[in-house]
């Protein structure tokens, strides 16, 4: 073999471990996924093999799964602008900490050594008729009356905030530290005040890493079905509890399957419009 | 020959010279895969070492365990893994991803899921030779399980209760439960304080009662809905486990709901005054241990031998809190078994009002869906 051949083949030897990986597991996966979602349940709850495009015509045309993903879009919004704003602050004290920075990301990442549904009911213990606020308001006489707090919306975005803040501190950490600070002291050599070489120098180049930040939150908040089902309502259901229904209760899984890769498919755009602005290059450093 | 000596074997070659390093690989690599493809069908096999069980966690998980499982492998040397599940729709998704023999044993409840299993073709066939202890089980129970399968048992039944109302004393009297019966799930005056399973079955029952129906033949189902509807507005929550129904009612998250009888003994149990009341035309069901098609049956039935004995029966009773399956008439059953919610002391069950599983599953397609909306504001 040539050297010129050797040369050409050696990227896709090189990265055969990984698309062998992703095809096991990505790939081939959805491709199942999307064969199933052809397929119908028959009344027995068996599926019946064949071509059907029932459930995509469901999944696309009912007012009901539209709803619920708009729905779940503006909750996953709400959670993104709130880990924003909390994160961000939290993210620079970090970042701006001299000695103890790494005992901080260490505590950032603690919550992590912890389920996240343990997490998620822990809400239960703290916000319950009997939990630890209701119980400490009343013991300081505030109230008369244990307060309903729980099975609500508010709930739910604080359930997944909860969740996803240590995401967003992660990204904006790993910006606002690859920031030269000498350039704030310019700014401030310059005549500007310090909230102005704030907004003018460290904001600007620490937002690739707020943007990718609120992609993982936005993403992950979007698909996430635990957190309603544990703190939500009657109405709080979002899209991934619409796909539990289907596949685990109605053990129809075609449509289950037609639902799950509508969700794909919204988010996917939604990543590609981030990548088309933003690039993925922000992301991938955050998570690393 | 056992894949231990295979192995063996193998590796002499090799070393002796007489493979290749490269066929050593390949034929290691394909005993493995073989062995991987070969496992979940192993447990077919003669000598079966384990039979696994999937149960409703909680309280039932620790009566068997302690009281019927424990003993078992003592005495048989069988090891019985026990998993649990939320509920029978989510566990049959997972039965219908599995393969052959990945799961033996369900505790099933309501002769609909008996029915929807056998229905998908995972019903097995029981040798009742191997079970003599079914002898001491209410006829009644068993009868309607041999309809549902020619005559033949798929599953033992096991034990019985009644999805009724309970309440707590300290904001609803025992008076007012007798006037409201299932009514109260609609009395406004409560908004928030109430709550619901979230089983489409569930709500169907109860809606069929408040809008003065037969549940096993609800004629104006448009009432019916209206009637889940009204009671999703009022509600806190739909709770999804045993474990949740229990926390909600001991925390005073809720005053009222509908609960499981075993679940609300447990309850009062423990020292909290929530009462439990079964309505006229209450959902009583009876719960058995189904065998999964593609299980080992003789170390299954010979667990569900044991299970059935009358002093592991009457234990497993006592610890879960439902009555078991065992006929009064020919076994005593002690003295706590009387107490306990739902317990029919003729052996006859005459007294509860059981789901007819054609109805129920004639209309399951069409009706979970639609409270699957309805649960969520439609």
């Amino acid at each position: 073999m040539s050297v010129e051949a050797r040369e050409k083949r050696q990227p896709w030897i090189l990265l055969s471990p990984a698309l062998t990986a992703i095809t096991l597991l990505l790939f081939i996966p959805l491709l199942f996924i999307l064969v199933y979602s052809f397929w119908l349940r028959t009344a027995t709850g068996a599926d019946e093999v064949g071509f059907y495009l029932d459930n995509w015509r469901e999944a696309l045309t009912d007012a009901f799964y539209r709803d619920i993903l708009l729905h779940t879009l503006r909750i996953a919004a709400i959670t993104t602008l709130l880990c924003a704003v909390m994160g961000y602050p939290a993210a620079y004290f970090i970042a701006r900490s001299k000695g103890n920075k790494p005992v901080l990301l260490l505590l950032l990442m603690l919550p992590f050594w912890i389920s996240y549904i343990i997490r998620t009911m822990s809400w239960i213990n703290i916000l319950g008729v009997s939990g630890a606020l209701n119980t400490f308001l009343l013991w300081i006489g505030i109230i008369n009356e244990p307060m309903q707090m729980l099975y609500n919306e508010a709930t739910v975005i604080l359930g997944l905030v909860h969740f996803l803040l240590p995401f967003m501190v992660l990204n904006v950490f790993v910006s606002l530290d690859g920031i030269d600070e000498t350039l704030e002291d310019a700014a401030n050599s310059l005549g500007a005040t310090r909230w102005q070489s704030f907004l003018q120098v460290t904001l600007p180049l620490s937002l690739p890493g707020l943007a990718a930040g609120g992609l993982l939150c936005f993403v992950l908040g979007a698909g996430t079905y635990i957190t309603p089902l544990v703190l939500g309502g009657t109405s709080d259901a979002m899209f991934a509890n619409l796909v539990f229904e289907a596949i685990i209760t109605q053990l129809n899984w075609p449509l289950g399957s037609a639902l799950s890769l509508m969700l794909l498919a919204v988010l996917g755009v939604l990543v590609m419009i981030y990548n088309r602005y933003l690039g993925m290059a922000q992301l991938m450093k955050g998570l690393g | 020959m056992d894949n231990t000596k295979r192995y063996e074997r193998l590796r002499e070659r090799y070393m002796n010279g007489d493979l290749s390093r490269r066929n050593f690989l390949g034929l290691l690599g394909a005993a493995g895969a073989a062995y991987g493809l070969v496992t979940p069908y192993r447990a077919m096999a003669a000598d079966v070492t384990e039979v696994r069980f999937d149960g409703w966690g909680g309280v039932v998980s620790e009566a068997l365990r302690a009281n019927a499982f424990d003993p078992f492998e003592n005495e048989t040397g069988m090891k019985v893994v026990d998993g649990t599940f939320g509920g029978g729709d989510e566990y049959l998704s997972r039965v219908k991803a599995s393969q052959p023999g990945e799961y033996n044993i369900a505790h099933l409840s309501g002769v609909f899921d008996y029915a929807r299993y056998h229905n998908l073709g995972l019903s097995s066939e029981l040798n009742e030779d191997n079970i003599p202890n079914l002898e001491f089980v209410i006829p009644k129970l068993i009868d309607v399980f041999r309809g549902v399968t020619d005559g033949k048992l798929s599953c033992v039944p096991y034990d019985y209760g009644t999805t009724g109302l309970a309440y707590n004393r300290k904001h609803i009297s025992d008076e007012e439960m007798q006037e409201k019966g299932a009514m109260i799930l609609l009395d406004a005056d409560r908004k928030g304080k109430i709550a619901g399973w979230s089983d489409w079955r569930t709500r169907m029952w109860y809606a069929a009662l408040q809008t003065g129906q037969s549940p096993n033949d609800i004629t104006d189902v448009e009432a019916a809905w209206d009637a889940v509807r009204q009671h999703r507005d009022l509600s806190l929550k739909y709770w999804g486990s045993g474990a949740e129904l229990m926390s909600l009612l001991a925390e005073e998250e809720i005053h009222v709901t509908e609960g499981w009888s075993g679940r609300i003994y447990a309850l009062q149990e423990q020292g909290h005054d929530i009462g439990y009341m079964d309505p006229p035309n209450g959902f009583g069901w009876q719960e058995c241990m189904f065998v999964i098609k593609g299980s080992p049956m003789e170390a299954c039935e010979e667990l569900l031998n044991f299970m059935l004995a009358p002093e592991t029966s009457i234990a497993v009773a006592e610890g879960q809190n439902y009555p078991p399956a065992l006929d009064p008439n020919k076994v005593d059953l002690g003295k706590k078994i009387p107490t306990l919610p739902a317990f029919d002391p003729n052996g006859t069950l005459e007294n509860l009002t059981f789901a007819d599983p054609g109805y129920w599953n004639g209309n399951e397609a069409e009706w979970a869906k639609t409270f699957g909306r309805v649960q969520k504001g439609y």
